[in-house]
């Protein structure tokens, strides 16, 4: 593929909402004067300092933004070779990125007039960060999340149901995150008078895929800045796991015109990408329509779509966000991927190099920090954004181990 | 030009009556099964057939045409034997009209320019493709109606009189207008709206007005004919196929005739 660099990486989408060809507003008719609605109040929103500044102080006092950059020092110690950073927005209420996004959503949503929250779920982080948002505000909230997961995922869903939030299971097809934003879309379409759909990812119809970007992007912001105060510059690598990739957007976007800045999007190989039991949509899938968007997909040759695998349940999609889609073509982001064996390790040397029992998607993320840290100069800045962090996960990883709880 | 759909409400029009149009979806619960189906339609009372495309991710369906889907891809059902069902339908009935209805992924996964191609060859007429909103006209619409096949849009609830201009503009064949706001066999229609609704949208656009999403009864379906140009039913259809199955979800001699029972009844009801 020919491949024109634009001059810069940061204006998608366009005004219909592609990146490329990937994105769009692939919907019923039933929801898209809806969706026409939601981007032009989000276009308000954006330009209102009053909901910037609201949004902040959420952040701010609620969230406890910002994270922290916080030097592994061990684990540098032990890779040998470029100096890592974590992010750490695992240390946010709620314990995960989610909720950055989600506190945009709910704040846009009380301002135009919406009582009734859904969202979907796949690891129960973003049921969970909305469940809170939701309980904040005294909303009402119904998080739909697949079979499977409730079964792999149960921490979360007594939290959300802590939180007020009503659990559906999504028992349709393969009973996993694709499942449950299936269910949510159907319950949109069937509420549309009330109802605001909160998507925990960067995908989605426009203008979804950009405004969780944007809500996200605090996370590469904050970066930037204190970086440049740790260091005096801009780190040479960044490293983020991606499912929807939401998180990862958040931490590229505000990097992706630093040329220099080699950016690296870590998809869950599952078993391996030879099986099919893998989530890797980039590196083991092709150019489809799912869930409102033109992206990159799991299919099969008659474009049915096929079940994701991983160790980690919020990996487990299908799909991926459609700006990943098109940086991917644009070859500005390499993407590559790691597997369940592989973050598993990972997962144990951070608990005992760092003490962070980090969640099994930003363990990704870490496995292939391992892969390249060790080849890189010593004053190589690299950041990989711990997104989340590994409580709801020890017990798949307990019986995976074959400890018994 | 005028195709098939247009003949066929042009002909209705002169007798004066409602047309039914029933949906069923390819290949359920088998291939053979799923012909005998169709080809029964007609003589049942069917003036119009959509055939459902399977896909495993149908977001504006509910559970009955769900479940209806992945019964046919679990008996292997594909594109390609979708349009073989068309074809074989074809061979004994040149004037039924056929809408291809489904998603769009396993169009686009086809390749556009080659299904619109082998779906006419097949002796298809018109496609309703859920998730492809006026927004998306340039990616199959607009093709397909370079490739005189009639391109039917959904016409919803939330379409309003700002909206309606948008949804009908490039649109042929007939308006389906879903009288829910909803997925497929769920609420039943609100006949008073509906009534509204259809008289509101006739001022946007001069095409057949059909009515569907939630129609099961005779009686349903005789009320819908009096405001709409034609009624549709389709989860009730494929939920007679579901209830006529064995316990392992195989087709028995009764199938194709549960379907046909219940469409003669609505028929009645559309004709009175």
């Amino acid at each position: 593929m020919n491949v024109t660099t634009p001059n810069s990486f940061r204006t998608g989408p366009d005004e219909n909402g592609l990146f490329g060809i990937y994105g769009g507003r692939f919907v019923a008719e039933t929801l898209m004067p809806l969706i026409l609605e939601l981007e032009q109040a989000y276009k308000d929103a954006k330009a209102d300092p009053g909901f910037q500044a609201e949004l902040d102080s959420f952040l701010e006092h609620y969230v406890g933004r910002p994270s922290p950059l916080y030097f592994a020092e061990r684990l540098t110690e032990h890779l040998g070779g470029a100096k890592i950073y974590l992010k750490r927005d695992e240390l946010n209420h709620t314990g995960a990125h989610k909720i950055n996004n989600v506190m945009g959503q709910i704040l846009l949503a009380r301002r135009m007039g919406k009582k009734r929250i859904i969202a979907e779920t796949g690891a129960g982080q973003h049921g969970v960060a909305t469940a809170t948002a939701c309980a904040r505000f005294g909303l009402e909230c119904i998080v739909y999340m697949g079979e499977v997961d409730i079964e792999r995922q149960k921490p979360n869903v007594f939290r959300m149901k802590l939180l007020g939030a009503e659990v559906v299971p999504a028992k349709s097809g393969s009973r996993t995150l694709k499942d449950a934003l299936n269910e949510a879309l159907r319950d949109w379409v069937a509420n549309v008078e009330d109802t605001f759909y909160c998507i925990g990812t960067v995908a989605g119809p426009a203008p979804y895929p950009e405004m969780v970007r944007d809500f996200q992007s605090v996370i590469g912001r904050e970066t930037r800045e204190q970086m440049m105060k740790r260091e005096g510059r801009l780190p040479d690598s960044l490293v983020a796991a991606i499912g929807g990739g939401s998180n990862a957007m958040g931490l590229f976007h505000p990097f992706l015109d630093d040329k220099d800045v080699e950016i690296i999007g870590v998809e869950a190989a599952g078993l391996g990408l030879r099986t099919r039991k893998h989530a890797a949509s980039i590196t083991g899938g092709k150019p489809g329509v799912l869930h409102g968007n033109r992206t990159y997909l799991l299919m099969d040759d008659d474009g049915q779509i096929t079940e994701g695998h991983s160790i980690s349940a919020g990996l487990d999609y299908p799909g991926i966000g459609p700006e990943h889609s098109w940086l991917h073509d644009m070859k500005r982001v390499e993407y590559v991927s790691a597997t369940d064996k592989e973050a598993l390790e990972a997962f144990q040397l951070c608990c005992k190099l760092e003490g962070i029992i980090p969640a099994l998607e930003p363990s990704h993320a870490l496995a292939h920090v391992m892969k390249i840290a060790p080849k890189k100069p010593k004053d190589h800045l690299m950041v990989m954004n711990m997104c989340g962090r590994g409580d709801k996960d020890i017990f798949t990883v307990a019986d995976i181990l074959g400890v018994k709880l | 030009m005028t195709t098939r759909i247009d003949r066929r409400f042009a002909a209705l029009k002169v007798e004066g009556r409602s047309a039914l149009v029933t949906f069923v979806t390819a290949g359920d619960p088998d291939y053979d099964t799923s012909l005998k189906i169709l080809e029964g339609l007609p003589k049942a009372g069917a003036d119009v057939i959509e055939i459902g495309m399977p896909f495993t991710d149908p977001m504006a369906d509910g559970p009955a045409i769900q479940a209806a889907g992945l019964r046919a891809l679990h008996a292997g059902q594909n594109m390609k034997k979708t349009l073989k069902l068309v074809k074989d339908f074809r061979k004994n009935d040149k004037d039924t009209p056929i809408v291809l209805m489904g998603y769009y992924n396993p169009i686009y996964v086809y390749g556009v320019d080659k299904f619109l191609v082998d779906s006419k060859k097949a002796g298809a007429d018109g496609y309703i493709i859920v998730d492809l909103p006026p927004e998306e006209d340039g990616e199959f619409c607009i093709p397909a109606l370079k490739a005189d096949m009639n391109f039917i849009r959904l016409a919803t609830p939330t379409t309003d009189d700002h909206r309606a201009p948008t949804v009908f503009r490039n649109t042929s064949g007939f308006v389906y207008y879903v009288s829910v706001l909803g997925i497929t066999g769920t609420k039943a229609p609100d006949l008073k709206s509906v009534k509204a609704n259809v008289n509101r949208l006739r001022k946007h656009t001069s095409l057949p007005i059909c009515v569907g999403f939630g129609v099961k009864t005779a009686e349903q379906a005789r009320a819908i004919a009096k405001d709409a140009d034609g009624v549709v039913v389709g989860s009730a259809l494929v939920s007679a196929v579901e209830k006529s199955l064995t316990k392992a979800g195989k087709a028995t001699s009764k199938t194709p005739k549960a379907v046909h029972a219940l469409v003669s009844e609505i028929a009645r009801g559309v004709r009175s």
